[in-house]
């Protein structure tokens, strides 16, 4: 098991998702237990599914000298990144320690591969790609990267992490690394997915998907929802933000057992956890909420379930919110984080929206609905495919833990 | 610039010109290697899934089991760090081009098989390895920016890390985009302190880009241009080279690592 590590302040942070654009938004929606999903309307081909979409991203335009980095993906990076206040934010931490002191690390499932699906879908008659799809940097996985470097004029190491569905909290981890070693002074994480066919075909393929809006952890779910979001977060030592929330600890595991599908007694996400806790020098007691991977798939949920029953006393709250965003894909670890962030800062446990036949797996951690009530310690739980586990830890400033 | 402190206990390197790190050995020694077989072995996957399994996890896996045979390392225990710069470009091809016609028929395990992490992920389930993983990427970069992440590992986690780093061809109209000729892997096992197994030890340092990247001797003049993931070469020649040395490697389009080398005996 690790050792404690030195926590983190979390200086920033925003998110943009089927809930709205910012953390206002956000809250807004969780407050209201209002859904972000609607039916989907942006598939290339017609698929009877719900999707978490956000508004504005269509219209929200590039700066020009940025024209060439063009294309879904990065016009919901830039919509995210202009919430509340983050640029300025980014800016002020660049002028204190040096572009080149300050990293990038991005998760992202797919980046901008809903660009390449386009230049496929127009094709030159010579079988080439279009002119104005001649871009080789959107079709790479560090597209998201690139363009955010860009954007925020950024020099430090930049890197995409690209673990499917765990890839924006893994983001912390490196950060944290770095942060630890010197390399840095502050780091800037995130991640950002968009909905494209491919995911959308994809889990489809898979049957994985819900005909209906996502029911994480109820007795009937049936597949999850998918969605596109932004987030980002500015981490620096505790001395420049004695009071901002903390970073209290990460953990990372893989569980060894499948490409697809979670390992039935949750080994990796056991794994996960316990060194998120061993890092952050906390017993499970002292954990108040826990934001839930809770994709509504079948097994996920009944696994999950099974190891917040096995592992934390009742009085640790625990839900999913996959029923206001849907799946975000590479960019649920960021957008999660920040729920928990808010958890803590607002006193709000969200509610488990969707699960209304609560599964009988599911213990008396569930709060079904909203409840207020002090958080000082949050985890949020992020799995992905290929069995790639990460669990973060943050904390309220001066917490006892 | 602080320094971080690596040791190599294991190379893994495969391209259809070199079948593994002692071919490139010989290749700067001046004599022609045999060119490697067509498919990369992969040994380390069970013979259905090594059937089954995409050229970009068979490339990857071919590295990680040279550089951990060599290393003498248990692979279940070793934290993984694997890097593409396109990851499987046949499956992102099929995919778009599915999914342009016909999207209803896209395959599923062709999804499941396009994630980034998918050569990780086999790599794990075959060597039962419960550690952290993680797939990285950074343009053409990704060698470089994936050391970083790896080094980072071995120090700030001490404890023992598998970098890969490997691109396959591109496939289809993707090749004008991404332009990779030539398939190319390699791999790295890093560890904190120096062992039985040590081949050399590496200083790394963060410093500003220098214009131009350092050049390549001869025989490898020109095969950077062809693939992304042979941005690690200065390293591996340097290592073949068996003596001290250095290198230069970009991580991003505005710094890059000054490695020196010190081999150990």
């Amino acid at each position: 098991m690790p050792l404690p590590m030195t926590p983190l302040a979390v200086t920033a942070y925003t998110a943009t998702s089927a809930m709205g654009s910012g953390l206002a938004a956000q809250l807004d929606a969780l407050e209201r237990a209002r859904s972000g999903l609607r039916p989907n309307d942006i598939s290339s081909a017609p698929l009877a599914c719900w999707i978490g979409r956000v508004d504005g991203v269509e219209d929200t335009a590039l700066p020009a000298a940025l024209a060439a980095w063009d294309c879904r993906n990065n016009r919901l990076a830039w919509l995210g990144l202009n919430q509340d206040g983050f640029l300025d934010r980014v800016g002020a931490a660049r002028a204190r320690y040096g572009a080149a002191r300050v990293a990038l690390l991005l998760g992202t499932s797919t980046a901008s591969i809903g660009a390449t699906e386009e230049a496929y879908r127009r094709l030159d008659p010579d079988g080439g790609m279009p002119d104005d799809m001649l871009r080789p940097a959107i079709h790479a996985p560090h597209s998201l990267a690139g363009f955010a470097a860009a954007a925020l004029d950024l020099e430090g190491p930049c890197l995409t992490v690209s673990t499917a569905c765990s890839s924006s909290a893994k983001v912390f981890a490196s950060a944290e690394r770095m942060l630890r070693l010197g390399l840095v002074d502050a780091a800037v994480v995130g991640g950002v997915d968009t909905l494209c066919d491919s995911v959308l075909f994809g889990f489809n393929a898979l049957e994985l998907v819900s005909p209906e809006p996502c029911r994480p952890f109820d007795a009937a779910r049936n597949g999850i929802s998918i969605g596109e979001a932004a987030g980002f977060a500015l981490l620096e030592r505790i001395e420049a933000a004695p009071d901002a929330p903390r970073l209290l600890g990460y953990g990372e595991a893989s569980d060894a057992h499948h490409m697809s599908t979670p390992h039935p007694d949750g080994l990796g996400a056991e794994l996960a956890l316990r060194d998120a806790l061993a890092r952050a020098g906390l017993d499970a007691a002292q954990v108040d909420y826990i934001n839930l991977h809770g994709t509504a798939s079948l097994k996920n949920d009944a696994v999950e379930a099974a190891l917040v029953s096995r592992t934390f006393p009742a009085t640790t709250r625990a839900s999913s919110t996959k029923g206001y965003t849907g799946h975000t894909l590479g960019a649920a670890g960021i957008v999660e984080a920040t729920i928990a962030l808010q958890a803590i800062e607002h006193g709000l446990v969200p509610g488990n929206l969707g699960g209304d036949t609560p599964d009988p797996i599911c213990g008396a951690h569930f709060a079904w609905r909203n409840e207020h009530r002090r958080v000082d310690v949050a985890l949020s739980n992020s799995f992905g495919f290929g069995g790639n586990n990460a669990c973060l830890a943050f904390a309220r400033a001066g917490s006892a833990a | 610039m602080t320094a971080l402190s690596v040791h190599v206990e294991g190379v893994g390197l495969w391209s259809p010109p070199l079948a593994d790190f002692a071919a490139l050995r010989n290749l700067l020694a001046g004599s022609t290697p045999e060119p490697a077989p067509a498919r990369p072995s992969a040994a380390m996957l069970p013979p259905n899934e090594r059937r089954r399994a995409p050229e970009s996890v068979l490339l990857a896996i071919e590295v990680a089991g040279q550089a951990l045979a060599m290393s003498g390392r248990d692979a279940a225990a070793l934290a993984c760090v694997f890097a593409s710069s396109h990851g499987d470009q046949a499956i992102t091809d099929y995919m778009c081009a599915t999914l342009a016609h016909s999207p209803m028929e896209l395959s599923p395990t062709r999804f499941h098989n396009s994630v980034h992490n998918a050569a990780v992920g086999y790599w794990t389930i075959a060597t039962g390895c419960h550690a952290p993983s993680t797939a990285v990427c950074a343009q053409r970069e990704s060698f470089g920016a994936g050391l970083l992440e790896a080094a980072s590992q071995v120090l700030a986690e001490q404890r023992p890390v598998l970098l890969v780093c490997s691109d396959t061809a591109s496939r289809g109209p993707l090749d004008e985009v991404t332009a990779c000729r030539l398939p190319f892997g390699c791999a790295l096992v890093l560890a904190p302190q120096a062992g039985a197994t040590t081949l050399a030890r590496l200083d790394l340092g963060l410093q500003p880009r220098a214009a131009l990247d350092a050049p390549l001797p001869e025989p490898l003049a020109g095969w950077r241009e062809g693939n992304p993931s042979a941005v690690s070469l200065p390293l591996l020649a340097l290592l073949a080279a068996g003596r001290g040395g250095h290198c230069r490697l970009a991580t991003t389009a505005t710094l890059e690592l000054h490695i020196d080398m010190e081999p150990v005996a």
